[in-house]
């Protein structure tokens, strides 16, 4: 227990420098007056109708989002728990790239898919001779829920079928033998076994709507702002700081207010489980139902992917060019702009921001999850829910506040990758929490103890017993912490020094100048993203096969 | 092994953080500036074996985003100069006191009207016009001619075809909302919230940024909208960077007398710098030809140094006759007021 005591130093300390004392240091300077400290802004803002309604439309738009995207992640998650087939393990990897790419870039696969121009209108109007687009949903309410489940939909996927591919069939088999139908057996043993898990991710998926920022700007337009999308407009733009403090502290409020009443659900919803194997628990489809749902739930994965797929078509066609052609003018610098850095450079550095960002992330958030199974009832929510909190944090917010505290000695990180790893990590640790947390609470202590008894001292009961068990949900973590940082351009754009140009950087820098030359790149660019992550998640998976993960 | 290897990567981090700091080291000249600056490599090359000095260009943001840092930063600044600053935010840059006066010697080339700032806090650079451009394909197969008065846009040919961007986060979409209150004035019959109120009516899009407006919503990219807030040299770039595929540029301008919008860009150096003597010399290096002549290629901006000759294609860039007329001090006094009326108008 006392190295357990030891150990959570580490991340409270880090907590403490790179998130509380940050934004404690925006918070007072926005709201701290030298005479006062302002309530005043929040009075302003609660008798605005304006930024009521903001509040009130960020929390209902993040609850339909995350019901969209349940209802199309719970059957890809089950397709991948409980069936093999051909070709499963790349598809799982493009199947989560939604997640990665930047907003502009799915914003333009949208476009050419359903834009008036669109795949989708022009194939509609040449089959029923229509003189008007009849699919309209750019700049709609629509396409921000769409665009919500195609970004959301890979954590539940990933959470859901990490526990759900150890779950025994053996425990559905016999709910059936003593004669419950499919859907009985569903609702009464497999969903309360995998309530954890999808609880989890779906706290995740409405924290990231909850806070969206890209694809409402993006694809929506500034009438559906979020209160992330206002409190930048009046941090980084209009430099109204009370305001946007008063605004912040409301965001991360409600934010703590829902990851509370989760973290009470949560306590209520676990069952101690004996978790089997993976490989004993997926297999080939065999009858024809079963069939039937591996190639629709497959096809309804390559819908999704559309926007994807219709970015690499759009850069292949663009001007009649060829792929080959595409590619070299990528490769090539003939312009000799001082920004410019070789391709290889530029995904070298994404690579390495992500791994260090990935082992932060691991540890943070491994010793955080420990220690949060062994703290007193009491406390377990409370604490369960602040470590979570990042997640509630306005980007823009915490970015100002690190200039502000983090920009003198001791500590300048102003001009340092630090910074990009750090913020980087605050987002990605909470993943490696969520989904270790429901393992970690599900797992049967018996095996802990019976290994204790056997004369196992801790560390030997931690690597051989519960190493073993927790690997699949480390690897889960260790995903989206990649995923988190090879995506992620808010934090990288605050510092752009050429010399860590990362992937979304570039991107975003060839589409600031017109001209198809600059599409091409920026396309080109993105394609490469897709293909460095894709073969990133298939590492990552190996990873589970070859060695520890082979539970 | 978790708590070995969890404490070495936290000592790594700390000795890390000393390491990283004091970048600010004489002979060594930091630039901050906004997303959209773009330089030769050997241009910068050449000032660096001249002084015997290393330049980092730091991007952050676009040019309100880099000003506010400044001004959260003063005092203790990241960099020695920052680039970027135009006649949209020049009053609040100088209200704010971030930056040494310099007067170069390299003024002389430049023309009175470019003279931002006649207490040479900060020197211009280069400038620009905002203004509407048109996809020529799109209007030809839907048998439209180009609009030429903003009073057209309001109308029934251009209802669903005008895409702007938001003045609340983009400098274009500012600058031609300065533009449209320079037009139609603010308290006239038909004043310049009445215009928008009428373009809102006749579905208006708007969209945060430059980027996602031409690159998402401009029908020219797929988008539906065949017109959207651009600059004036926007056509040109299109022609340069077809790389052959046109002849003349697939877009044009609408030019409206007074209602196109002239941002001019200056540079300023940092209070608080170490390195003032370099900084000076940064700045003349900047208004001097070399990089001025590299500067239309790059940013698609034309230089402030009449010395400067522009390269060829830049005579796609048209040069709008009469844009409007409004100070920096006017703008500076209403902008926030204005950007919420507008806010108020057209998104609520």
């Amino acid at each position: 227990m006392t190295v357990g005591r030891i150990l959570l130093i580490v991340p409270l300390t880090y907590l403490a420098i790179f998130f509380i004392y940050p934004l404690s240091s925006i918070f007072a300077r926005s709201l701290g007056d030298e005479s006062n400290f302002g309530f005043e802004p929040f009075g302003i803002l609660l008798n605005d109708p304006y930024y009521l309604g903001r509040i009130w439309f960020t929390i209902w738009q993040a609850v339909v989002s995350t019901l969209l995207t349940l209802t199309i992640g719970l059957p890809v998650a089950f397709l991948f728990a409980r069936y093999e087939f051909p070709g499963k393990t790349l598809l799982k990897a493009i199947s989560s790239l939604p997640f990665v790419m930047p907003t502009i870039v799915v914003a333009m696969g949208f476009t050419a898919l359903f834009g008036s121009q669109g795949l989708v209108n022009s194939a509609l109007m040449s089959m029923f001779g229509l003189d008007d687009p009849p699919v309209r949903i750019t700049n709609t309410l629509t396409i921000i829920f769409m665009a919500h489940a195609f970004y959301n939909y890979a954590i539940i996927v990933r959470i859901v079928s990490a526990l759900w591919s150890n779950l025994d069939p053996n425990l559905e088999g016999s709910a059936k033998m003593l004669g419950a139908g499919s859907v009985r057996t569903f609702y009464h043993v497999t969903l309360p076994l995998l309530l954890p898990a999808i609880v989890s991710a779906s706290l995740l998926s409405f924290a990231f709507s909850f806070t969206s920022f890209g694809v409402v700007l993006v694809l929506g337009g500034p009438e559906y702002s979020t209160l992330e999308v206002s409190i930048y407009e009046l941090t980084a733009k209009l430099f109204r700081l009370p305001l946007a403090g008063a605004l912040a502290i409301i965001q991360l409020g409600f934010t703590y207010f829902f990851l509370l009443l989760y973290s009470k659900f949560q306590e209520q919803s676990v069952a101690k489980i004996d978790l089997k194997p993976r490989e004993s628990t997926s297999r080939c489809p065999t009858r024809w139902r079963e069939k039937v749902f591996v190639i629709a739930t497959i096809l309804l994965l390559l819908t999704l992917l559309s926007p994807l797929v219709a970015l690499v078509v759009r850069w292949i066609t663009l001007d009649g060019g060829f792929a080959t052609n595409q590619m070299a003018n990528l490769f090539s610098d003939d312009r000799g702009s001082y920004f410019h850095l070789s391709p290889i450079t530029i995904i070298w550095n994404s690579l390495r921001f992500a791994l260090i960002t990935v082992a932060i992330s691991l540890i943070i958030g491994t010793i955080i999850s420990y220690s949060i199974t062994n703290v007193s009832r009491r406390w377990r929510n409370l604490a369960d829910a602040l470590v979570m909190l990042p997640l509630g944090v306005s980007a823009v917010t915490l970015g100002f506040g690190y200039i502000i505290a983090l920009g003198r000695p001791p500590i300048d990180l102003r001009g340092s990758w630090l910074i990009l790893v750090i913020a980087h990590s605050l987002v990605a640790y909470p993943f490696v929490i969520r989904s270790l947390l429901p393992v970690l609470k599900g797992m049967n202590s018996n095996l802990r103890e019976a290994a204790a008894v056997l004369g196992a001292n801790p560390t030997r009961v931690f690597l051989l017993v519960e190493l073993p068990l927790i690997a699949p949900a480390l690897l889960v973590g260790a995903t989206f912490a990649f995923a988190v940082s090879m995506g992620e351009f808010g934090a990288s754009l605050i510092l752009v020094r050429v010399e860590f140009t990362t992937m979304p950087v570039a991107i975003f820098r060839f589409l600031g100048l017109p001209g198809a030359a600059n599409l091409s790149m920026a396309l080109g660019m993105s394609c490469l993203l897709m293909v460095v992550v894709s073969l990133g998640f298939i590492a990552i998976e190996r990873f589970r096969y070859k060695g520890i993960g082979g539970f | 092994m978790i708590k070995s290897t969890g404490i070495l990567v936290f000592v790594t981090l700390l000795t890390l953080l000393v390491v990283a700091c004091g970048s600010n080291e004489p002979g060594s000249l930091v630039v901050l500036t906004n997303d959209s600056f773009d330089i030769g490599e050997e241009v910068i090359a050449q000032f660096e074996e001249d002084n015997n000095a290393t330049v980092t260009i730091q991007k952050s943001g676009d040019s309100g985003e880099v000003l506010n840092r400044a001004i959260l930063e003063k005092g203790n600044p990241s960099g020695d100069l920052l680039y970027g600053i135009d006649n949209t935010f020049l009053s609040k840059a100088l209200r704010e006191d971030i930056f040494i006066k310099y007067e170069s010697p390299r003024m002389e080339d430049v023309p009175s009207q470019f003279v931002l700032d006649d207490t040479f806090h900060v020197s211009p650079v280069d400038y620009g016009y905002v203004n509407i451009n048109y996809d020529i394909a799109y209007l030809e197969e839907h048998g439209l001619t180009p609009p030429e008065t903003l009073e057209e846009l309001t109308g029934e040919d251009w209802k669903g075809r005008l895409v702007v961007q938001n003045p609340a986060t983009s400098s274009p979409g500012l600058a031609f909302l300065i533009a449209t209150v320079s037009y139609f004035g603010e308290d006239d019959d038909y004043d310049y919230l009445d215009f928008w109120a009428d373009l809102k009516e006749n579905d208006l899009a708007v969209k945060d940024g430059w980027s996602d407006a031409y690159y998402t919503d401009f029908s020219q990219y797929g988008g539906d909208q065949p017109l959207v807030l651009s600059y004036a040299t926007s056509p040109a770039a299109e022609l340069y960077f077809s790389e052959g595929a046109y002849t003349t540029p697939p877009t044009g301008n609408m030019l409206v007398d007074k209602a196109t919008f002239l941002q001019i860009e200056g540079i300023g150096i940092l209070k608080g710098t170490q390195n003032e003597k370099l900084a000076q010399k940064f700045i003349d290096f900047v208004l001097d030809t070399p990089f001025q002549e590299d500067i239309p290629g790059r940013m698609f901006v034309y230089p402030v140094n009449s010395k400067a000759v522009a390269p060829d294609f830049f005579k796609y860039a048209e040069v709008p006759t009469l844009p409007a007329d409004i100070d920096a001090d006017t703008i500076d006094a209403n902008r926030d007021e204005w950007i919420d009326s507008w806010t108020k108008v057209v998104l609520r």
